[in-house]
């Protein structure tokens, strides 16, 4: 599956955060580090303060910091700031009847909604930060597709 | 379904000084079977004696965290071969702590006590199962380490009839 842009960029601004406790970090230097733009970046971070997620400094040389607590905050908090995760009921039709192969399709897609939400939901900030320090990618090219990884970053 | 291989466990194991892990015994059965109601409301004394008697099995593994004398937590484990196809393989079928100590390193020190034993058995993966929707203990398996492993679970309604 892909993220949208939004959703991406602010979980890289929330771990490079979460990674750094002690220090405030400017989108500017986020920005720079992921190769993205500061733009995109910035606006990105004023819904994650508007969320309660950051806090910081207006302005792109303002620093900012985590005050979600990361062994709490998830990534399935982060992401739905920007988009909406898993199945949408109102999506299907709203009150108009659904074809047998529609219900069917559904099912299945419900299904793999399901799965991603549980999935986003059980993985803490902290959790990530574990996952980074270890590189299980390094090890098993079963689990982890790194380019598959990469791309959701496009 | 979630599995880790022989890959580095995330978390650290944090057993305070007066936190001791050991395998269960016969004479827990009624501790065990409290906690295990407390936690999940349901009273399984016939699970748990059939367990703790058949627990002295080779691959079969109860251990208890106990506290000053008072069992904390507990771990359910064991090690099957040849399920679904694959090579022997430790499966955690049951992790519970009691809610008043939560969140001091019970639980992470259970699963490692428990994976220590599953690599001296000889066994390089350990596996679970779980309720989608068990949050809790999901962030919990995942909190270890563990990632999706190569299963799918399936399951149907059997309809009386056939
Ligand atoms: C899951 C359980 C065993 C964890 O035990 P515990 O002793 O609290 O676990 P730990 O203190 O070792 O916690 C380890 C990590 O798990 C995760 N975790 C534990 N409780 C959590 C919670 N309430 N919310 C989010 N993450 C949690 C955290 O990542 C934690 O690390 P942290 O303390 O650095 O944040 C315990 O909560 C429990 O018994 N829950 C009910 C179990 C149950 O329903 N069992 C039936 C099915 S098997």
């Amino acid at each position: 599956m892909k993220l949208q842009k939004a959703s991406s960029f602010a979980l890289f601004a929330v771990l490079e955060l979460a990674a750094n406790p002690t220090r405030q970090l400017s989108g500017v230097e986020i920005a720079a580090k992921y190769g993205i733009s500061v733009h995109h970046l910035a606006k990105v971070l004023r819904d994650l303060g508007r969320a309660g997620i950051v806090d910081g400094a207006r302005g792109v040389g303002g620093g900012y910091r985590l005050i979600a607590n990361p062994k709490r905050l998830t990534l399935l908090d982060v992401i739905q700031v920007f988009e909406p995760v898993g199945s949408d009921s109102g999506a299907s039709g709203g009150l108009k009847a659904l074809t047998d192969p529609e219900s069917a399709l559904r099912v299945i897609l419900d299904e793999l909604d399901d799965h991603t939400v549980a999935t986003f939901r059980s993985i803490s900030i902290s959790t990530m930060l574990k996952l980074m320090a270890a590189k299980p990618w390094a090890h098993s090219s079963r689990v982890f597709r790194p380019a598959r990884t990469a791309a959701g970053r496009a | 379904m979630t599995a880790i291989s022989t890959m580095k466990p995330l978390a650290e194991p944090r057993t305070s000084e007066a936190i001791r892990i050991r395998p269960a015994t016969g004479s827990d059965l009624a501790e065990l079977t409290r906690i295990d109601e407390e936690v999940s409301g349901v009273a399984k004394r016939k699970y748990w004696t059939h367990l703790l008697a058949s627990g002295g099995g080779r691959s079969r593994y109860v251990l208890v965290a106990e506290e000053q004398n008072q069992i904390q937590g507990f771990i359910v484990g064991e090690i099957r071969a040849w399920e679904f196809g694959e090579p022997p393989c430790g499966w955690v079928f049951a992790i519970e702590v009691r809610p008043k100590t939560r969140l001091q390193g019970i639980g992470t020190d259970l699963f490692s006590a428990l994976c220590d034993r599953f690599r001296r058995a000889g066994v390089t993966k350990v596996r679970t199962i779980m309720a989608r929707d068990n949050h809790l203990v999901l962030s919990f398996f995942r909190s270890q380490g563990m990632m999706a492993g190569p299963f799918i679970e399936l399951e149907m309604a059997l309809d009386r009839n056939g």
